[in-house]
């Protein structure tokens, strides 16, 4: 009552100003907003993209852009149904559709792609909680679903090469060629006229992208270069050829390494969130994928190296808690 | 050289262009000032003077309520109006002296007329506590206290804070250019009072020509030297700039001098020499008014009791409307509702700004990118927290060690999600510390 007397009061002697506004400190923000974080990301991926689009032709560009509008699309839902905020608008689940695509054959039929975006958004992000809330990668984490449920059509890896419809190549990935004795081909694997997913098969245009979110800082070289020097280690203790530059380049550049250093184990919600901690995590990477790689029965073992490693961050993260400023030892009496 | 720093902080917009250029302006205190009875951490002063009775400039209206205490002094003369409850800088009302002003700033009596070089080391404390002299740097933490450590042998870094780290404050900066030789007097003071001790003008290297001044005048005092510091926030925090002079690092259960420190402010250290050599009690403050909104950003010397609103007017009013006023910097200030308040010992700025930033943005979920992690010169994990400070996690909040937190502000400034990161940590942290306290 006595409010409302007050406000009409005011309301008389108008102009009515409103008063400044309060908060706690600080009052000023750094401009980098979530959205622009992921719309770096994003563009950070295009080089790979183009490269997958130019290699495997138009039915690329169909692959990516069913997962990006099914990721969007199933975000938008499960909020809407969920009567959660809408947060299409942080671009985080166009990224998801864009790393799952790329982690596809060109060759799967229609529904993979669907089926891979709502394992991906709604079952690992979502139902945990959304956005920061998932404890394993999205887009891996239906990759890795996609590649059990119908590994026939995820393993199968015959394109059409280029635009103008040339004959159906049915050929293994390099990775594979390398496990299996066959030859192989440094430099294709850098440019990406090779077999693979979509985005995995140009070395070169990952490291430009990855470079380009070094620069930014959006990551750092803890996470990613710990996990490529680790694995080179570990492939030349128990690769079998020893210090042999092909051979170790060949792992380095072929299969879904680079996309998996750069844009999938430096995923920020799942990695650990210190530097010590990212260091720990990359080793382990390293040498999970050596392990995958080189003893198991595929040629390829990035994605289920970064899965597994999804799973341990936690213990990570508990053992890396920071020593704070003026640490003391306590003392021992 | 290489320049001192620490490990983490920020680089936010200065904007000390707006206002460094301008010399400090004295300024009519107008008719009417207000003194709060607690302008400094510690008991309240007690009120000496009664209604209506006179009083002259400089005269003590309430004296130390203790010994973490500090007295107030009138800053003009004139009578004394009431003593009653008035709005402060942290919107709470708070028991205040009000003194009509005559505006013949009739002089008191020096509070002490003997001179500097006959005084012994008591009698130094003596007169820095009883002009009233506290940390001005924000904080009011009363100076004699922090000179009289258990054990002042021990003592052998004096350190002056011309750091200036928050963003579009520029007093210090004016007060080093126009009177760098009460600084250093009041250094020497100092460092007279400790027989082991050296003094550190500690510059940030944003204000190169404040290094090139205080070096150029300290060149023949042995015991006194400058030292360049990196430019980046929070480096005037203690903690911070004791580490990045001395390289000793200190916790929160820990003192300055317990790394052999004194830490004080710029102001802080020119009130000490015009107390000691002049016998001037605290009753002036160098105040920085600017902020996009101002229409002319510049420092005033201002009298401590002076309304905010007359410096504003002073500084030629806004030029825009002001969304959001703050006394203090951009990063640890006070956001006044209302900039009917006074200016006390502790205030060091008025920023006025047109947009308020930190309503900008909506909060919206942590990506875990690890930033505030970066930046944090505590060395701790702010995300992780805020998280256990929000969900009312104690135990959490404590293995991680929330209460280290120097609520610098650096996490929420650089958090992409615009989480409001110090300011769950700071609530938690104020809470637990109060229960210790029971």
């Amino acid at each position: 009552m006595e409010n409302e007397v007050k406000d009409k009061k005011q309301n008389k002697e108008e102009p009515v100003k409103t008063l400044p506004s309060v908060s706690s400190t600080p009052h000023v923000r750094d401009k980098s907003t979530t959205t622009n974080i992921m719309g770096c990301v994003i563009l950070a991926l295009l080089p790979a993209t183009g490269v997958g689009i130019c290699n495997f032709g138009p039915a690329a560009i169909l692959v990516t852009a069913l997962c990006i509008g099914c990721c969007v699309f199933f975000e938008w839902a499960f909020e809407k149904i969920c009567k959660r905020k809408n947060t299409i608008g942080d671009l985080s689940a166009v990224l998801t559709g864009l790393l799952l695509a790329l982690n596809l054959p060109v060759s799967v039929p229609w529904y993979i792609p669907v089926i891979g975006s709502f394992v991906a958004i709604v079952v690992v992000k979502q139902l945990f909680g959304g956005l920061g809330q998932n404890f394993m990668n999205p887009a891996l984490g239906a990759r890795c679903f996609l590649m059990l449920s119908f590994s026939r059509y995820m393993t199968d890896f015959s394109y059409r090469p280029g635009w103008v419809g040339a004959d159906v190549i049915s050929s293994a990935t390099p990775l594979a060629d390398v496990k299996g004795g066959a030859s192989f081909s440094i430099a294709s694997m850098l440019l990406g006229n090779e077999a693979g997913t979509i985005g995995e098969t140009s070395a070169l245009a990952l490291i430009i992208g990855g470079i380009f979110l070094l620069c930014m800082g959006i990551i750092t070289w803890h996470l990613t270069g710990m996990y490529l020097l680790s694995l080179v280690v570990f492939v030349i203790i128990f690769g079998g050829h020893g210090f042999d530059i092909n051979y170790i380049a060949a792992h380095l550049f072929g299969g879904g390494l680079m996309l998996g250093a750069f844009f999938m184990a430096t995923d920020y919600v799942t990695r650990p969130i210190t530097r010590k901690g990212q260091i720990i995590y990359g080793i382990f990477l390293g040498c999970l994928t050596g392990i995958f790689r080189i003893f198991g029965p595929g040629a390829e073992g990035v994605s289920y190296a970064i899965i597994i490693g999804n799973l341990i961050v936690p213990l990570i993260e508990k053992i890396t808690v920071p020593k704070h400023f003026g640490y003391k030892k306590p003392a021992s009496s | 050289m290489s320049l001192l720093t620490f490990k983490g902080g920020i680089h936010p917009y200065d904007g000390k262009e707006l206002s460094k250029d301008k010399p400090i302006k004295d300024i009519d205190p107008g008719t009417e000032l207000v003194y709060p009875l607690s302008q400094h951490i510690g008991a309240p002063a007690k009120a000496i003077v009664e209604k209506g009775q006179h009083v002259l400039c400089g005269e003590c209206l309430a004296e130390a309520g203790g010994f973490v205490s500090a007295p107030v002094y009138s800053s003009v003369s004139g009578t004394v109006k009431n003593i009653e409850k008035r709005r402060t800088i942290t919107g709470d009302m708070a028991d205040c002296i009000i003194i009509e002003n005559d505006e013949k700033y009739e002089k008191a009596d020096p509070i002490t007329d003997k001179p500097y070089e006959d005084m012994s080391r008591d009698e130094v404390i003596a007169a820095i506590q009883k002009a009233g002299i506290v940390g001005m740097g924000g904080a009011g933490f009363p100076t004699h206290v922090k000179l009289s450590p258990k054990e002042p042998d021990k003592i052998d870094t004096i350190i002056v804070n011309c750091a200036e780290c928050e963003p579009y404050l520029t007093s210090d900066y004016r007060k080093m250019l126009e009177e760098p030789e009460r600084l250093i007097g009041g250094l020497q003071i100092e460092v007279g009072l400790f027989k082991n001790a050296r003094g550190v003008l500690a510059v940030e290297d944003n204000k190169p020509d404040c290094i090139k001044l205080l070096k150029e005048k300290t060149k023949d005092i042995p015991n006194i030297s400058v030292a360049a510091l990196k430019t980046k926030y929070p480096q005037g925090s203690e903690r911070q700039l004791i580490y990045a002079v001395t390289k000793r690092a200190i916790n929160s259960k820990m003192l300055p001098a317990d790394a052999g420190c004194i830490v004080n402010n710029v102001d802080t250290v020119i009130a000490i020499n015009n107390a000691v050599r002049e016998g001037e009690p605290l009753m002036y403050r160098i105040v920085t008014v600017t902020g996009d909104a101002i229409a002319d950003p510049r420092n005033f010397r201002v009298r401590t009791g002076t309304n905010y609103k007359d410096l504003i007017e002073a500084a030629g009013g806004f030029k825009c409307e002001a969304k959001k006023i703050i006394s203090g910097g951009p990063m640890m200030g006070f956001a006044l509702f209302n900039p009917d308040v006074p200016v006390t010992k502790t205030s060091s700025a008025l920023l006025c700004m047109s947009e308020d930033e930190a309503a900008k943005w909506e909060p919206s979920a942590c990506i875990n990118c690890g930033r505030c992690v970066d930046v944090c010169p505590s060395r701790l994990i702010p995300s992780h927290l805020a998280d256990h400070a929000l969900h009312y996690n104690e135990e959490e909040f404590l293995n991680l060690n929330g209460l280290e937190c120097v609520e610098c502000g650096s996490c929420s400034y650089v958090c992409p999600a615009k989480r409001q990161l110090a300011q769950a940590i700071k609530s938690m942290r104020r809470m637990q510390l109060a229960k210790r306290k029971k």
